[in-house]
């Protein structure tokens, strides 16, 4: 029994269930498709529009085209009618959905006609399903009719089946992830009835070809064809239902498709079968493009990114993979990637040359597959120009001056050879020759190596093969050695030329890989948003040549129009409104684009893993190959991937700063509260006392003092506040004047007389103290505290001792007191604001020392403190002053 | 007795003029009040006041300005309430012609004390030449000065000081008004000079020049001789 067949998928079941929740959040689409035009499709939607409405249901129309028919015009009545957008395109007025109007007016369902239709350029969107995408994005349901050959992967065999060329083709992508499909079917003879009776609208199409379509072979293939389109849906939705149910059943076995793409235009049909294969296979589908040392030439590099493009709508994924050897390549992918079949087309054998190396490549291609399947497809495009189509080998590329410098070369070694060649002999010569080829190759291209080895091959014939001066060859083994000779030259060339292409590519991918490397070396070391920005702007311009302009996002989360100062780059209101629509719909935009192709710039969204971060507008004046929009992509990705880091550290920060200031918030509420409460009461207290009782002299003397006590507690509450305040918002700068430090001393202990009383005071001030240049007020304010802290712990009748000394331009100030001092784990925290020490006295916010450490801190200088030996603690200021230069004299 | 002479306090706060107008009148002043720089300067020019008494921090003009332009006519003391932490107003004012400064929160005796001091010393007021200071006495004619009777050894720039100080005694003198009074303009900003001669009068005049009983400092702001 093999159980891995009738298990379920997780990474299956995972995708289902996030395609359920994507779906669920997003407008539902639910397609009325039809074989052809004329089957009754809007119609039966406004049928079922109507019923609905009955229902109760918020229905507009966005799009409805009647064609003037009155049964369809008269289900339009009743209906709400978006008017729509005109547009002048060349000199005819067209209409348009408007998009923005319907978003705006928010129904709960949109009918919009004619799903595949390409909009008039000036419109946001190219194709009206992007639109429809959009209106989807908005969470409004939509309803749109489709025909089945408009489908992008059918359109070939339509054109087949009818001969008429389907431009306005629809991704299967669109088609597939509908919500809802329902086939407006009827039997070919019925329409056939219906266009005699002139029911059937069928525009701009002579009537010889509305003939030719509607025969009644090309109707039952399409017919048979969008039936069979959505029984294979109806196939897979039982599968998905399957899955997601968890409903063991016959699996299809877990098929991987591989389709290896080229740059020829039979790539893009290989695309088309591939899909419709993997359809019906109900199999994943991946294609690849192989980038080897051929350079694709113009048209070809368009046709690849045509081809790419075209994977992309029909919902392919792409990958794009650089290796000299394409079935290695190829090879080593499927395995990677569990692929169980890989397609190819079959090579076009233009020459010799191709043969050899394509007819190898399948060859080599099915022998390396090992047991992975592989399809190839038949080529049937008939390429009118296939033999001007260039062949790869050589390519002349080189300029005049190689031509020149390695025929001169040439000449110059034959020169000297013909003169030494009767020391060396002529077979020499031709090694001589041989060598001089051989290391041109490494400087020139194939033309000039070509010319040169076919001059040595003439030269050498000519002067140095006896007979001299003749071209003529006497001994066959000469005549042999002139041919290898030729051939070795050229080979030689033709190789060392080829080495040096692989090499320059491989340059170019180092130069890339070195560039993105700069660039995140660069931006891990930025901080700060328009640092950021700075280094992506110059390495924008630096590596890609491209002028820039980063928009990025408010807190608001819309994209912000600012820095006025970059003039070179202005973005009209126009550009910032494809910006905005860049931003929201995290997809590029503007010139080049799909969408709003009328912009003058192209705008990339800077995506990072958990948010859009903005935008990037580049002016770009050619399309990015490939390759550099892979390279451009990789680029930007690490841009935004910096700018989130710096968004989220931004938003980290505040939080820590808002949680901080919450602390705060919290501590300052409780302590000072209660340190305001306490004076506060005492006044009110005394003084009602004093208002409402008769008192005695004495208690009213008491009561009074009481009071004056409670204000100075008050004041100086407020002024610690005051000094914190100042300290917090980091206004202090010392306003540094002489001061004599007994005066400083002096003031402190007088305005501390009355707290001073209970210790005995001792200041050590040594009398060659010079002056100092500190900020008396602050200074003051540091000393203040410290003493009153030491009054407000010491034991009484204990010695205080404040101390001062200078020493090689540090001047030290020390305040020691006598009482419990501080316990050992909390003594490095007692500066930290409204830090009080556990279980101390009431009283005090835990302000003092913090300010004490700040203004010590404003005049770069140090507070410490330190428990003494025989109890008691020391706090031990050093500041760092200037002393007069030269002693004074009265 | 003569008659009560008229103060007008300038102050925005009601509490504030409240507690002078109790304080001041229970000392024997008239008071006028006003509550506004604009105010103010009406009140000046139509009581002609004995002193002002002017806060720095009014609601409709800097106090400053306010200042100038009284001090344009008016030749009378000004006090200064100002709030802490304002140094540099509070010389800005002094240099502007104001008198002397109070820092709020205040002691009502020691704005009396200050408003006393400033009346004694109106301008044009004849000075003794002989002023006494506890054990200390200063003969402004010999340039003498002498403690409990011993003559002082003085140089001639700190008797110059001395006698500055003692002249405005119980005024606060800023220390540029002190460098430019003894030294002249080309001294100003030289505070240090200022602070040697200070100390060295200090030890001179003293009993204790640790704890100085007269000449006293005025925190960033100047000296002021106590009576």
């Amino acid at each position: 029994m093999d159980f891995t067949d009738s298990r379920p998928n997780p990474d299956e079941l995972l995708a289902s269930l996030k395609l359920q929740e994507e779906k669920s959040k997003r407008g539902k689409l639910k397609i009325f498709f039809g074989m052809c035009a004329g089957v009754g499709k809007t119609y039966t939607m406004l049928k079922t529009a109507q019923a609905e409405k009955s229902k109760g249901c918020d229905i507009i129309i966005g799009y409805v085209e009647t064609h003037n028919r009155k049964e369809t015009s008269d289900l339009v009545k009743g209906f709400e009618v978006i008017p729509r957008n005109t547009y002048q395109y060349k000199s005819t007025t067209v209409y348009e959905m408007d998009l923005d109007a319907i978003v705006a007016r928010k129904p709960m369902l949109v009918l919009v006609d004619e799903l595949a239709h390409t909009n008039a350029p000036g419109s946001r969107h190219a194709k009206r399903y992007q639109d429809v995408l959009e209106i989807l994005d908005n969470g409004i349901n939509v309803y749109t009719t489709v025909n089945v050959q408009h489908l992008e992967s059918r359109s070939d065999t339509v054109a087949q089946i009818t001969g008429v060329v389907v431009r306005e083709t629809l991704p299967d992508e669109i088609f597939e992830n509908a919500d809802e499909i329902e086939v407006i079917d009827l039997t070919p003879d019925e329409l056939l009835q219906r266009l005699a009776e002139g029911k059937v609208y069928a525009p701009e199409r002579s009537k010889e070809a509305v003939v030719s379509f509607f025969r009644k072979g090309n109707i039952t293939a399409l017919r048979e064809m969008a039936l069979r389109i959505v029984a294979d849906r109806v196939d897979r939705q039982l599968h998905e239902y399957m899955q997601l149910k968890r409903i063991k059943g016959p699996w299809k076995s877990g098929l991987h498709l591989l389709v290896a793409v080229s740059h020829t235009q039979q790539s893009a049909k290989l695309l088309r079968w591939a899909k419709n294969l993997s359809y019906t296979m109900g199999a994943d589908l991946q294609a690849i493009y192989v980038e080897t040392s051929y350079k694709p030439d113009t048209k070809e590099s368009e046709q690849l990114n045509k081809n790419i493009s075209l994977a992309r709508q029909l919902g392919i994924k792409f990958r794009f993979i650089t290796n000299t050897n394409m079935v290695k390549a190829i090879v080593d992918f499927a395995q990677k990637e569990n692929i169980t079949h890989i397609i190819i087309g079959k090579p076009r054998v233009r020459n010799l040359l191709t043969l050899l190396r394509l007819g190898n490549f399948v060859n080599r291609l099915i022998r390396y597959s090992g047991n992975i399947d592989v399809y190839i497809l038949g080529s049937d495009i008939q390429s009118k120009d296939r033999f001007k189509e260039k062949v790869s080998l050589p390519s002349f590329t080189s300029n005049i001056r190689q031509y020149l410098t390695a025929s001169l070369t040439v000449i110059l070694t034959a020169t000297i050879c013909y003169f030494i060649k009767g020391l060396i002999g002529y077979q020499v010569v031709s090694f001589a020759l041989l060598f001089v080829v051989s290391t041109l190759a490494f400087f020139f291209g194939t033309g000039p190596i070509l010319l040169s080895a076919t001059m040595s091959a003439l030269i050498w014939d000519f002067f140095f093969i006896p007979p001299a001066f003749t071209l003529h060859v006497d001994k066959p083994e000469d005549m042999l050695m002139l041919i290898m000779f030729f051939i070795i030259a050229l080979l030689s060339g033709v190789l060392t030329s080829r080495i040096k292409r692989q090499e320059r590519k491989i340059r170019i991918r180092e130069e890339r890989t070195n560039a993105l490397y700069q660039l995140t070396r660069e931006l891990s070391t930025a901080t700060g948003i328009q640092e950021v920005i700075s280094i992506a702007k110059n390495d924008i311009k630096k590596y890609f040549n491209l002028n820039c302009r980063i928009l990025l996002k408010n807190d608001e989360n819309q994209l912000e129009y600012s820095s006025k100062k970059d003039t070179s780059f202005t973005i009209s209101k126009n550009d910032m409104s494809v910006a905005a629509w860049t931003f929201q719909h995290s997809t590029k935009a503007g010139k080049h684009t799909d969408t709003l192709p009328s912009a003058n710039y192209t705008f990339y969204p800077l995506k990072g893993n958990q948010m859009n971060l903005g935008v990037v507008a580049i002016q770009q004046e050619i399309i990015f190959t490939q390759g550099e929009e892979q390279f451009w992509e990789a680029f930007i990705s690490q841009i935004s991937g910096k700018f989130e880091r710096e968004y989220l550290r931004d938003m980290a920060k505040q939080a820590f700063l808002l949680n901080e200031s919450d602390k705060l918030y919290k501590t300052l509420f409780n302590s000072i509260s209660h340190e305001l409460r306490i004076p506060v009461a005492t006044i009110m207290g005394a003084s009602d006392s004093l208002l409402t009782t008769q008192h005695t002299d004495e208690i009213r003397n008491e009561l009074s003092v009481e009071i004056f006590k409670a204000s100075k507690r008050l004041n100086r509450l407020i002024e610690n506040l005051l000094n914190m305040s100042r300290l917090e918002s980091g206004r202090i700068t010392p306003r540094l004047d002489w001061c004599d430090i007994h005066d400083l001393i002096n003031k402190v202990t007088e305005s501390l007389q009355d707290e001073l009383k209970p210790f005995s005071l001792h200041v050590v001030i040594p009398d060659d103290m010079p002056f100092i240049k500190i900020d008396f007020g602050l200074m003051e304010q540091v000393l203040y505290n410290l003493i009153y802290n030491a009054t407000q712990y010491a034991y009484t009748s204990t010695n205080l001792r404040v101390k001062a000394f200078y020493d090689n331009g540090i001047t030290t100030l020390q305040v020691m007191d006598r009482g419990p001092g501080f316990p050992d784990k909390e003594i490095s925290l007692i500066f930290n604001k409204f830090y009080r020490v556990e279980g101390s006295k009431a009283g005090g916010t835990g302000l003092g020392l913090s300010i004490a450490k700040g203004f010590t801190e404003a005049h770069k200088g140090t507070i410490t403190v330190e428990n003494r030996q025989n109890g008691g603690a020391k706090f031990t200021i050093k500041i760092p002053t200037e002393i007069p230069q030269t002693e004074l004299k009265g | 007795m003569n008659l009560p002479e008229t103060i007008l306090v300038i102050d925005d706060e009601v509490q504030i003029r409240r507690l002078l107008e109790i304080t001041l009148s229970s000392n024997g002043f008239k008071i006028s009040e006003a509550g506004t720089g604009k105010e103010g300067l009406i009140a000046a020019a139509t009581h002609n006041p004995a002193l002002i008494v002017l806060d720095l921090g009014l609601p409709d003009t800097d106090g400053i300005e306010i200042l100038k332009k009284i001090r344009e006519w008016y030749q009378k003391p000004i006090i200064i309430l100002s709030v802490k932490n304002s140094e540099d107003d509070i010389i800005n004012a002094l240099d502007n012609g104001a008198n002397d400064y109070l820092t709020k929160p205040f002691r009502t005796g020691e704005l009396l004390a200050r408003i006393r001091v400033a009346l004694r010393h109106i301008p044009g007021s004849d000075v003794d030449p002989n002023l006494t200071f506890g054990n200390l006495t200063i003969d402004l004619v010999n340039h003498i000065a002498r403690k409990n009777e011993d003559i002082l050894k003085l140089t001639s720039t700190e008797f110059s000081l001395l006698s500055l100080l003692a002249k405005n005694s119980g005024r606060v003198l800023t220390h540029q008004s002190i460098l430019k009074e003894i030294w002249g303009f080309g001294y100003l900003g030289q505070t240090q000079i200022l602070r040697v001669f200070v100390a060295q009068l200090r030890k001179k005049i003293e009993d204790d020049p640790a704890k100085p009983k007269f000449l006293i400092t005025e925190s960033g702001i100047g000296y002021r001789f106590h009576e």
